[in-house]
């Protein structure tokens, strides 16, 4: 198949070819969403089916309630995950219990940060978060005009799997609601970004302004029409239900 | 009487201002925008990436992708928008974000906040509370004033781990409103038929009392 590709041709028949020759055992893998929202769900499949080890997974959730990248836990796939929140994912709370996955927690908007530098070329950047807790300790504190701030690093991958509403051939994006999330940031900070689109357009059908991400960041596009897009927590205001009633039910942020 | 739960929300309700950019923790934070006066055009973030949040949708019209950070279905109001997580950090960090209100473990006198994590309970990740207790202007805690042992969680210093330091304004809990004053707490409501002395007694750190909170 590659050798026939065009040059600058990024669409690809579907996700098995997508990803051929990109997964190696203890790689490092972006996977965009919020817990189940926004999930390369197509990719996960085909990571887990490859059977791929030792992987190191950048992801906001790393899965949740058994879905998504979770699938790969069980497997033994993962070796080391770098996220915000664990909560409501009990294969992951199980294995890093066990120690027989690492976790770097990382807290939400530090982590979209050290991601958004390391697609941008940014060696670091000084943030006020964590400081004075654990996520500061080991880490340089400089202060700067009077307040203090954590030193934290850039995020970068071998491979970034990233949802997206629709792209056109040449990789320019655009998402849908809070699906977007972390995809158009892991987009930037991996050495091959796949795309995983809902809907793939002729160049030329999204006009420049809508753009979300630009297409080069984009290797490889495949599309994939149908998703689980599983609802974690059902809320409605339906049927004379008082909001209350639904919100005492949920737990964790992120 | 303390003050019930619904009672709670009530008086964190209205922290919110009239124009204000609030964003709502998880849990009994949550519960604040039900009485939020709709005339008071408030704007709610959720930092999955959406400004001017709704209520939870009718059943025909959920949307799967369109969740807020609790990872509960919702709506968006008109001019709301949609954007990636560094940019609803870099509103958070940046001080664009007028109040914050979230829930809480443990608040010291000094305004450091314990909210993501207890030693040896089940891990679960700090989310984007370090981020919000760090960025937003003006943080209020939703909690009760001790947990379920009757152990305080109005301390002199924190017992848990931080979530940050010195960021917390006020604290709301089951038995009045309470102010960060240095060294102390400063009451400054009391719930109806809570004595002082019930207060400074459920309390881990000095309590001054306002001309409005110091009588009978």
């Amino acid at each position: 198949m590659s050798a026939a590709r065009t040059p600058g041709d990024k669409l690809y028949a579907d996700v098995s070819e997508a990803l051929t020759g990109l997964l190696r055992d203890g790689m490092t893998i972006m996977s965009g969403g919020f817990g189940l929202c926004g999930n390369a769900e197509a990719c996960i499949d085909a990571i887990a089916a490859s059977g791929v080890k030792n992987l190191t997974i950048i992801s906001n959730n790393c899965g949740n309630q058994g879905q998504g990248l979770a699938v790969l836990l069980p497997n033994r796939q993962v070796a080391r995950v770098v996220c915000s929140f664990v909560g409501g994912n009990p294969d992951l709370a199980e294995q890093y219990l066990s120690g027989k996955v690492k976790v770097e927690l990382c807290p939400q908007g530090t982590f979209a940060e050290r991601i958004r530098a390391g697609g941008a070329g940014i060696a670091g950047f000084y943030t006020p978060t964590g400081v004075g807790t654990v996520v500061g300790e080991g880490k340089e504190v400089r202060e700067i005009d009077g307040r203090k701030y954590l030193f934290e690093k850039p995020l970068r991958a071998d491979l970034a799997i990233v949802r997206a509403a629709v792209s056109d051939r040449f990789g320019n994006l655009r998402f849908y609601r809070t699906a977007r999330n972390f995809n158009p940031l892991m987009a930037t900070a991996a050495k091959v970004t796949v795309v995983e689109a809902d809907r793939v357009v002729p160049t030329g059908v999204i006009d420049p302004d809508d753009v979300h991400l630009p297409g080069v960041y984009v290797k490889r596009i495949v599309e994939v029409p149908e998703h689980r897009d599983v609802i974690e927590h059902r809320t409605t205001r339906g049927s004379g239900q008082k909001l209350t009633d639904a919100t005492r039910t949920r737990k964790g942020r992120a | 009487m303390s003050w019930t739960r619904e009672q709670m929300v009530r008086r964190a309700a209205a922290e919110v201002g009239p124009g204000q950019i609030v964003n709502l923790g998880i849990g009994m934070p949550t519960e604040v925008a039900n009485y939020i006066d709709p005339a008071a055009n408030v704007t709610l973030q959720s930092e999955n990436g959406l400004l001017g949040m709704g209520p939870y949708p009718r059943e025909d019209e959920i949307d799967a992708r369109l969740i807020n950070a609790g990872k509960e279905t919702v709506t968006a109001l008109p001019g709301a928008s949609l954007f990636d997580s560094a940019q609803s950090f870099a509103m958070i960090r940046g001080g664009h974000i007028d109040l914050a209100i979230l829930g809480g473990l443990e608040v010291a006198c000094n305004g450091d906040l314990a909210n993501w994590t207890v030693p040896g309970r089940l891990i679960t990740g700090m989310g984007g509370a370090m981020d919000l207790a760090a960025g937003a202007r003006r943080l209020v805690v939703l909690q009760n004033h001790a947990s379920k042992d009757g152990a305080p969680k109005l301390v002199n210093r924190l017992t848990l781990p931080a979530t940050a330091l010195a960021c917390v304004n006020r604290v709301i809990t089951d038995l009045g409103i309470f102010d960060v004053g240095g060294d102390c707490f400063v009451c400054v409501a009391r719930a109806e038929g809570v004595s002082r002395e019930t207060i400074i007694a459920a309390t881990g750190a000095p309590v001054l009392f306002t001309t409005a909170t110091s009588g009978r």
